[in-house]
Formats: C-alpha cells, structure tokens, sequence
C-alpha cells in the first residue's frame, strides 16, 4: 500500500524562520506601545487632560525613564536599583516556585479526587469554587498564626508561609483542568480499556492522565503567573521586606517624587512572571512532542 | 464447543427501547459470521453483549464456553471500532503493544509480537510513527494489529471500515480476509454494508429493527480464497439480492444501500 506523506509541523529552517519573525512582531508590538504611552502622554500634558486622570510626569513617567531608574541608585550610597530588584524578585520567585509546587502537586490531587466519584465532586466542587472567593489577604493572617508560630511543632519560615499563600491561587485553576481533563476521555477509548478488563487504576494512569495533559498545561500556564501574583501579595501580610513585594510597597510610598521606580519594579515583575510562563511552555513542548494537535 | 453461544438474550434500555429480543446464535471455531441490518437494529448492541461491554436484561452469552465476563477478563477477545480509537500520544508500535502491556508481557516479548503484527497488517517501517501521521486506512490496521496482538480466540468487529472511502474498504476487505486466513480467529462484524458482509463472510446474520431481532441467517457459499473477481461472480450478486429482501422484510425501515 503507499505511504501516506508524513506531514512534520514545521521544517527547522521554516522553524527558525517563524521565530525570527515572531521576535519582529514582538518589537513591533512593544514600539506600538510605546507611542501609544508617550503619544497620549504629550497630548495630555499639552492639553492639560484631567480625564481618565490628570496627566502629568508623576501619573505617566517616560518609559525610557523606568528604564533609565533600573541604573541608577535610589539612594546615593545604596547598589543600583536593578541590583536591589533582580535579588528582590529571586526571592519572590522562590517562594512563587514552591507555591507553584505545591498548588500544582494539590490542585491535581483534588482534581483527581473530585474526578474519581460524583458524590465527592457535587459535595465538594462549590467549595473549591468559593475557596477563590475569600481574598488571599483574608486567610494570610490565618496562614501566619498557624504556621509561623515558633511554639508549634510544626512551624515554618516566613517565606514558605508566602509559598503557602501562592499556593492557595495556584491550585484552583489546576484542581478544575484536572477535572475536566480526566473525564475528556473517548468513551471508545473507555470501552478499549474495558475489553482488556483493565482496572481503575490502569485506565487512569494509561488512558485518562495522558488525555488531561494538554488541559493540565493550559491550566499551569495560568497557575505560575498566579504564582507570582500570590507571592508578591502574601508578602505584605507576611512582613517579608526582601521580595518584590516589600519592594512594591516600598517605591509606592515614595511614588510622588519618584514614579519610575515603582513601574521599573512593574516591569520587573511582569518580567518574572512571563520567565515562569515561559517555563511552563517549554515543559508542554517537551511532554506533548508527540501529539502537536494538543498543543495550544 | 462453539466460540459463542447466545441464549435467548434481551436488551432494554432505560426508557423501555428494545434494543434485543430474544436472540439465539451460535458462532463456530474460524466461522466469519456479519450482523447487518438498518440503523437501530441492535447489531452494535449484540455485539457489545459479546463482549460484555454491555449487559443483557435477558439470557445467556459464553464464549469459548466461559461467561462472557469470565471471557472478557481473560482476554478472549479482540475488539475493533469504527474509529481507530488509537491513543495519539502512543507511537504505533506502542499503541500495537497496550493491550499486551497490560497482560502483562515482558518487553522482549512484545517488542517482538509487535514486529510480527505489523507485518501482517504490512506496517513495517511504521512502528516509530504517531497514529496521526496515518492515514485512515492505516490507522484502521494498526487497531486490527492490536486488537489481534494477544492471538485472541475471538475478533469482534464494529463496522471498522465505516468510517473509509469505498476504494480503501474494498481494500481493507481484501487484506482482513487475508488476516483472517492467516489468523485462524473466528470473526463476528457488524456492517451497513450488503456487499461487505457477502463478500466477507461465512454466514450472514439479517437483523431487523424495532425490537431488534434475528429475520434471517444467510450461509455464504463462495469459494474462498476471495478476491476481486468474487465481487463479479452470479453468486456473489445472488447472495446480495438474497440479503437486501430479507432486509425489506425485516423492517418497514429504509434499506442501507
């Protein structure tokens, strides 16, 4: 019988191609911005807008004006603001990973849970849901007083009472991919597996987890900016001063006489967060390789 | 000892459809028996019953003299859907080898069981491949590849070419005689088909719609082996015209063509 043309995605020249334009588009996109923020800012400015606010240097500073900050020193005899940011967020990103962890590893755990009986899924399922209700800044306290109490046998460190704070955002969208992706499953594929008398267990690790990957990858996606987001947050709470968090609040105080240091700390966070995005997308890659339709 | 026994098996849905009424068949060692009839007919159903993938409200089924439960543990059977139902992220050879893998087969024996099944599905050289660099037709014959990896007593089929164009049905009608020569396994297949099912097999089994049940069992007398002139031969066209009047008698249905 002929052989069917093998169709491969992409060539690696074509590949590279792709990227290489991808990388135009991108700084095509950043230049648009750009002058979208310096455009709206001279004809505020000139025109004395006070609506959506009031434009001024100190609500819209020069982008090349975050920038510059990153090189300079906040104060005179401290290290660059870069320096201070870089191992600011190598601390928040610490505690993000571990929050990550942990969210992911529960969150696929309920998931799973939820996924393997009706009765625990209608039980439990507006719980999970509600759970994303409370802010994160209400439990905090909770999270302090339980786990950082050095009188408890158990207690711990005040960043991974942070990481246990970030975990609370992480593992929702990963418990309801979970879910969803564990019950995706062919029913013939099911049947498949009924016809060969294979057990719970069998189908679950050979049929119905390979089937929720590409969901599980949509939803970490999602939980390590969250990550982030819920470190930066848990550090307020937690009395942390080292991370983005404490830096955040720092520069915010001092935002009217210098604005450009708290939006190079935005950018530096935005920064982190798309690093952690991007590692999650490599990850994706390498897992489903083989089954590129499931890639998003 | 027949491969399948069928004993007076009913199937009620919720709902109260009839899906069987009382069916009695028995299907003999190497016999190549079609279950055809009109959509709704309860084909599909007989033959999940068979496998015990669904369960009668009425009656008895074994194969090879067990409980059709007790078959399906042991792995009586093979099974073969409309769709491939291949596992995408699986490679061929891997997809060839999963119900092997849960038997629990050491890896030299598969590796080795699958080199052989690919071959007689003529896929070697497809092994590394991912079921979506396939066509459908070959998809289709890396599922007969598994379905017959386990050397199965029994290969229940789901009207497998369906989904085909009809130059690669008469194709792979060809190359699952040629199997199932090879295979000495006893063959139940369900199809639309008036010319498949003459073609294919020894006996044909009429099933009309609503209840669901047996109007006639047709012997098939063509000489085997067969091939593209048996589709040509008086009989041939005899056996067909004999199948579509049992149909028109069996249900007020509109015929398959």
């Amino acid at each position: 019988m002929a052989s069917v043309a093998v169709e491969r995605p992409a060539e690696r020249g074509v590949g590279v191609k792709r990227v290489g334009s991808r990388g135009v588009l991108l700084l095509v996109v950043l230049g648009v911005l750009w002058g979208v923020w310096e455009g709206f800012r001279a004809i505020g400015i000139h025109y004395g807008l006070t609506r959506p606010f009031t434009v001024d240097a100190t609500s819209m500073p020069h982008i090349h004006d975050m920038f510059k900050a990153l090189f300079e020193r906040p104060n005179a005899e401290g290290p660059l603001l870069i320096v201070t940011l870089l191992e600011a967020a190598a601390f928040t990103a610490k505690e993000a990973a571990l929050g990550f962890a942990m969210g992911s590893v529960g969150g696929f755990a309920i998931g799973a849970l939820l996924a393997h009986s009706r009765m625990l899924q209608r039980g439990f399922l507006p719980y999970v849901v509600a759970s994303q209700t409370v802010p994160i800044l209400a439990i905090a306290p909770m999270v302090v007083i339980w786990f950082t109490n050095p009188n408890s046998t158990f207690h711990v460190t005040a960043w991974v009472a942070v990481a246990i704070l970030a975990s609370y955002l992480t593992f929702f969208p990963v418990a309801i991919a979970t879910l969803r992706g564990l019950q995706a499953t062919d029913h013939r594929a099911v049947e498949l597996m009924r016809s060969y008398a294979a057990n719970r267990w069998t189908v679950l690790w050979k049929l119905r987890f390979p089937t929720a990957l590409p969901y599980l990858f949509s939803a970490l996606k999602i939980s390590a900016t969250a990550s982030i987001v819920g470190a930066i947050i848990g550090e307020s709470p937690t009395s942390i001063a080292g991370g983005l968090g404490g830096a955040i609040l720092n520069f915010a105080q001092f935002y009217s006489f210098q604005p450009q240091n708290l939006w190079a700390t935005n950018i530096v966070a935005a920064a982190l967060g798309i690093a952690f995005f991007l590692v999650v997308v490599g990850a994706e890659r390498l897992v489903l390789r083989h089954a590129p339709e499931n890639v998003a | 000892m027949s491969v399948v026994e069928i004993q007076g098996v009913s199937k009620e849905f919720k709902g109260g459809t009839v899906a069987l009424q009382d069916i009695d068949l028995q299907i003999e060692q190497g016999e190549f028996v079609s279950l055809i009839g009109p959509s709704g007919c309860g084909k599909s159903t007989l033959l999940r019953v068979i496998g015990d993938l669904i369960e009668p409200s009425r009656g008895a089924v074994t194969v090879n003299g067990k409980s059709a439960r007790q078959a399906r543990q042991d792995h009586d059977y093979g099974i073969v859907f409309q769709d491939a139902v291949l596992y995408n992220w699986r490679t061929v050879a891997k997809n060839v080898a999963l119900p092997l893998e849960l038997a629990g087969w050491s890896r030299e024996r598969r590796q080795a069981r699958v080199e052989e099944m690919l071959d007689l599905v003529e896929l070697r050289g497809f092994a590394d491949h991912h079921p979506w660099q396939l066509s459908g037709g070959m998809q289709q014959r890396v599922s007969i590849a598994r379905a017959l990896s386990f050397d199965p007593a029994l290969l229940l089929m789901d009207e497998p070419f369906g989904a085909l164009d009809e130059m690669t049905r008469e194709r792979m009608n060809a190359e699952l005689l040629r199997i199932w020569e090879a295979s000495k396994s006893t063959v139940v297949f369900v199809t639309h088909s008036i010319a498949e099912a003459v073609f294919l097999s020894t006996r044909i089994v009429v099933m009309s719609v609503r209840p669901g049940r047996i109007s006639k069992v047709i012997p098939v007398d063509l000489a085997q082996p067969r091939g593209t002139a048996t589709r040509e031969e008086p009989r041939f066209f005899e056996l067909a015209t004999e199948v579509r009047e049992a149909l028109h008698l069996g249900g007020h249905v509109e015929v398959p063509a």
